[in-house]
């Protein structure tokens, strides 16, 4: 069963490759974008592709929470796979809403990258502690991952807004941030990459080390250590010695991933500049070449607006009956807590600020991008770095 | 201040840019621009009038979106500095030494700041504030002249009104049979539509305007009910332990309830019964599945007589259990840690050098007995006991409290051979004799444990405030983005027929309904005039 389900969403993560080909394919074909009311026969296979793959990782889910007996959103490669099918799922919804396949080529491949991150977690399936055995697990989780996909529909409509309004021919503080969008999107194939070859090549070094508290503790790394634990000593032989030695409180196999993500990023964001002679930005501009400015504003805006309530019910209103139902507050400062607070607020100035200031178009596209950031933070960094009691999301 | 009255008839507040009822443009400046500003409808708001006192200053001040956003962004940052390192409520340590041992100057440096305790800081509370006074004056500076204007819409418009919309269009020698088409198209879709005179004013979804205030009254309610907490007695928080088998007040009940303990217990996953989790176990370790104790609770019956022992009544046995709390009268108990305590210690009087033992006595850590009797003519006498022991400064044993933290004990063992007995002072790990060579010895055998439950107590009477609130902002924030306001006007200007649309978003969607409104018809769609604007500059 648990193979079964792995299965599914591997065909699914399969389906959105191909699908998203299709969504390439379906806006080469000369046709007018803003006519919502035909797809081509490239468009109409992509659509198809990623409605079967969604029903794939849907069926993942669904078995996956019958052999667990809890739906699996409790750790960070259950929630985040699950972030990468609500993803999916906003993007169907809002792909009839406005039919269009330029949204699908670019959120297809935000959702393969979160997917393929999710992968790069360990994958049991792990028990519940007591403060998760609630289901309100299920209906805060979920709708928080909902919420926040919608939000991230923004963010691919931004980022074609961006793409398309952006002059390439000259150098600009603009090009340049919208290329470290782009890198960044590459880094997270760099970690991908450098997490499955050391993973396949079965990559492992022990260190004995002293942590904060002053106590004797051993650690793996699963990455040649780069940077090595607090007064480490190796104990792997052949092992890999590190460059430098980390002070206690800061986590020295996290900060290593780190590096050799960001290192694997910017080989392969060279070695993708120097095959297209251009910037990542410059060379996906003839895609978006028919499709309407205000249109995708449009598009990003009504994402916010539909993401926003869904985002406040299970990111705030739900995580807050929950956290008085199990830790007797509903509120409590936690980190991650404070996180969901701050997208929230981020995602209310960003209404008021288009609302009465009027910042439509560029401003608001970049505004889009500043928040899918934060949502990403609070997925990423927050479960791995700050920590606080939504820790156990980390492993 | 005068009302000015607009050619149509229909007098307006000073202040307004747009007539209320025809739409007439009644400043100058806005007669240039191509397309109007239709926020607020062009109405009258205080801020934008009175500007001399210092009331209308503070007002004007709180009034304006620009000063809202800016307190949103200030504390979003100052949010995010409270999350770089742990906030006082997480540490184990005092916070004057915890931050700079853990984290050195930069640790120092974010206690001195006073960052610890960021979200409970003067000035952090005063943001807060601050925004929830905008909240109420930005609402209150709009909503009421918006409510006006659009009560007194009438449905003939202006022509500079109609011109200037963003979706506009003419479209010439109409038959008049395609209006009455369009009107039921209207219909069809749910719009209100009002005739005079030949000209349709058809509205829908007006009630989308109102969310923006409703789900900022939501707001207000809450933050209102998070306040109420400061109020004496809105608020209890303590924390109680309580020992397996005894029974302790619960605190801030005004000594009516009792909780008894019956049994704490802990529970982990089984990795060979729970084969699902076998290699997360692994991996992991232990993993807690289950922290509960097993109580009763009592109620005082009568009165509360000082110095009696209350007379108890039970109301419940329950199982109090995470996410699963004991809840009677507005109180809740939550199952919230548990520690182990040493509640007796096993010892045997033995020989030292034969090593017999000639029996064994079990000492209640907390209600010791003053004499063991062995049987025999053995017998152990306790001289003294220290439950906290340490050396106190002048050397003497003493204890730090009542608490059987480290127990130690002066022993006097009699046996037939020594009917004077031999004196024994007894600590863990040690043994001291202090009136020379023993015959006897008091030999350790093990200790007995019991489990204490920790639980916290919690009232919370202001919680109805702040889900009413929630509840409010939900339903206020879901009225405002998922309907809109869809206005379209279809009047007979100059023998043309024009027609002009609003929407307060989502134009995408207002313009696909008005082809499908115009379908069998020969009027023209009317065009975007955005985007046309757009296409000039874009060169297109």
């Amino acid at each position: 069963m648990v193979e079964l389900s792995g299965n599914l969403l591997f065909i699914a993560f399969i389906l959105y490759l191909v699908a998203t080909l299709f969504f390439g394919g379906s806006i080469k074909q000369k046709k007018d974008l803003n006519d919502t009311k035909t797809t081509n026969k490239w468009g109409k296979i992509a659509v198809f592709l990623t409605i079967i793959g969604f029903i794939s990782q849907l069926g993942y889910f669904i078995i996956r929470w019958i052999v667990a007996g809890h739906a699996p959103v409790s750790n960070m490669f259950e929630f985040t796979t699950f972030f990468g099918m609500a993803l999916v799922g906003a993007f169907i919804v809002i792909y009839f809403i406005y039919r269009t396949t330029l949204l699908g080529l670019f959120t297809m491949p935000v959702a393969i990258l979160v997917i393929a991150y999710a992968s790069m977690f360990p994958r049991d399936i792990s028990p519940l502690i007591p403060s998760l055995q609630s289901y309100w697990l299920y209906i805060h989780v979920t709708t928080a991952a909902i919420g926040e996909a919608i939000l991230a529909i923004s963010f691919a409509a931004g980022l074609i807004y961006l793409v398309k309004a952006i002059d390439q021919t000259k150098s600009t503080k603009k090009t340049f941030w919208l290329e470290f969008v782009m890198f960044c999107l590459v880094t997270v194939i760099g970690f991908v990459v450098v997490s499955s070859v050391f993973a396949g090549m079965g990559y492992h070094e022990k260190f004995n080390w002293v942590d904060k508290s002053g106590n004797q503790a051993q650690i793996e790394y699963t990455m040649p250590a780069l940077t090595g634990p607090h007064e480490g000593k190796l104990l792997t032989k052949d092992g890999f010695k590190p460059w430098a030695e980390m002070p206690a409180f800061i986590n020295a196999k996290k900060l290593n991933t780190v590096i050799w993500s960001v290192a694997a990023g910017i080989v392969l964001y060279g070695l993708i500049r120097l095959i297209i002679r251009k910037r990542i930005g410059s060379m996906l501009k003839p895609l978006v070449k028919n499709i309407k400015l205000d249109f995708v504003d449009e598009i990003s805006y009504r994402s916010v607006l539909i993401g926003f309530p869904v985002f406040t019910l299970g990111a705030l209103i739900f995580a807050m009956i929950w956290a008085q139902v199990a830790w007797s507050r509903f509120w409590g400062w936690d980190p991650k807590e404070v996180w969901a607070l701050i997208t929230w607020l981020f995602y209310a100035a960003f209404m008021h600020l288009r609302l009465s200031k009027g910042w439509h178009g560029e401003k608001s596209a970049w505004l889009a991008v500043i928040g899918f950031a934060i949502i990403m933070f609070n997925l990423v960094a927050v479960n791995l770095v700050i920590a606080g009691l939504h820790s156990y999301a980390g492993s | 201040m005068k009302d000015v009255k607009c050619e149509c008839g229909h007098v307006n507040p000073h202040g307004t840019v747009l007539c209320e009822a025809c739409g007439k443009i009644l400043v100058e400046e806005e007669n240039e621009k191509q397309l109007l500003d239709m926020r607020y409808e062009g109405s009258a708001r205080r801020s934008q009038i009175y500007q001399k006192t210092v009331v209308d200053k503070v007002w004007n001040f709180f009034s304006s979106v620009k000063v809202g956003v800016w307190l949103i962004i200030i504390t979003l940052i100052a949010s995010i500095l409270g999350t770089i390192l742990p906030q006082k409520m997480y540490i184990n340590l005092p916070p004057e030494v915890y931050y700079e041992k853990e984290y050195g100057w930069f640790g120092k440096l974010y206690y001195q700041l006073g960052f610890h305790d960021l979200y409970g800081s003067w000035w952090y509370l005063l943001l807060i504030a601050m925004i929830g006074i905008s909240l109420v004056i930005c609402s209150l500076d709009r909503v009421v002249p918006l409510y006006k204007a659009l009560k007194a819409q009438r449905v003939t418009r202006h022509e500079g009104f109609l011109k200037r919309q963003r979706v506009f269009g003419a479209s010439h020698n109409v038959d008049q049979r395609d209006i009455e088409t369009v009107k039921q198209h209207l219909i069809q879709k749910h719009y209100k539509v009002r005739e005079e005179n030949g000209d349709l004013l058809a509205e829908k979804g007006r009630f989308s305007r109102w969310g923006p205030y409703v789900n900022h009254v939501g707001l207000i309610i809450f933050l209102f009910g998070a306040m109420l907490r400061f109020i004496p007695g809105m608020y209890v928080n303590e924390n109680l332990w309580v020992r397996e088998g005894e029974t302790a007040l619960v605190p801030e009940t005004g000594e009516k309830f009792y909780v008894h303990n019956n049994k704490f217990i802990l529970e982990h996953y089984d990795k060979e019964k729970n084969k699902t989790f076998e290699k997360a176990l692994d991996r992991a370790g232990n993993v807690v599945k289950n922290y509960q104790s097993n109580v009763v609770l009592y109620q005082r019956s009568g009165e509360k007589i000082p110095g009696e022992k209350p007379k108890l009544e039970k109301v419940k046995e329950y199982k109090i259990r995470v996410n699963h709390p004991l809840e009677f009268e507005g109180y809740s108990i939550y199952q919230s840690s548990f520690r182990s305590e040493m509640d007796s210690m096993t010892f045997a009087l033995i020989n030292k050098k034969t090593e017999k033992s000639f029996g064994e006595l079990t000492i209640n850590l907390r209600t010791p007995k003053e004499k063991y009797d062995l049987g025999n003519g053995y017998s152990v006498k306790i001289l003294n006991y220290f439950p906290d022991f340490e050396f106190a400064e002048n050397g003497e044993p003493s204890t730090k409290s009542r608490v059987p933290n480290n127990p130690a004990f002066i022993f006097r063992m009699t046996a037939p051979d020594k009917p004077k007995g031999e004196t024994s002072f007894v600590a863990i790990r040690q043994t001291i004799e202090p009136f020379g060579n023993n015959t006897y010895k008091m030999a350790f055998k093990r200790i007995g444990t019991t489990n204490v439950s920790g639980f916290t107590v919690r009232k919370d009477s202001s919680i109805w405030v702040i889900i009413f609130g929630g509840i409010l902002f939900m339903i206020g924030v879901i009225q405002g983005a998922y309907w809109n306001h869809r206005r379209i006007w279809v009047q007979n200007k100059n023998g043309d027929v024009w027609i002009a649309a609003h929407t307060n978003k989502n134009w995408y969607g207002l313009k696909r309904e008005i082809e499908k409104v115009l379908e069998d018809t020969k009027l023209k769609m009317p065009e975007d005039q955005l985007q046309r604007e757009q296409k000039d500059k874009e060169g297109v």
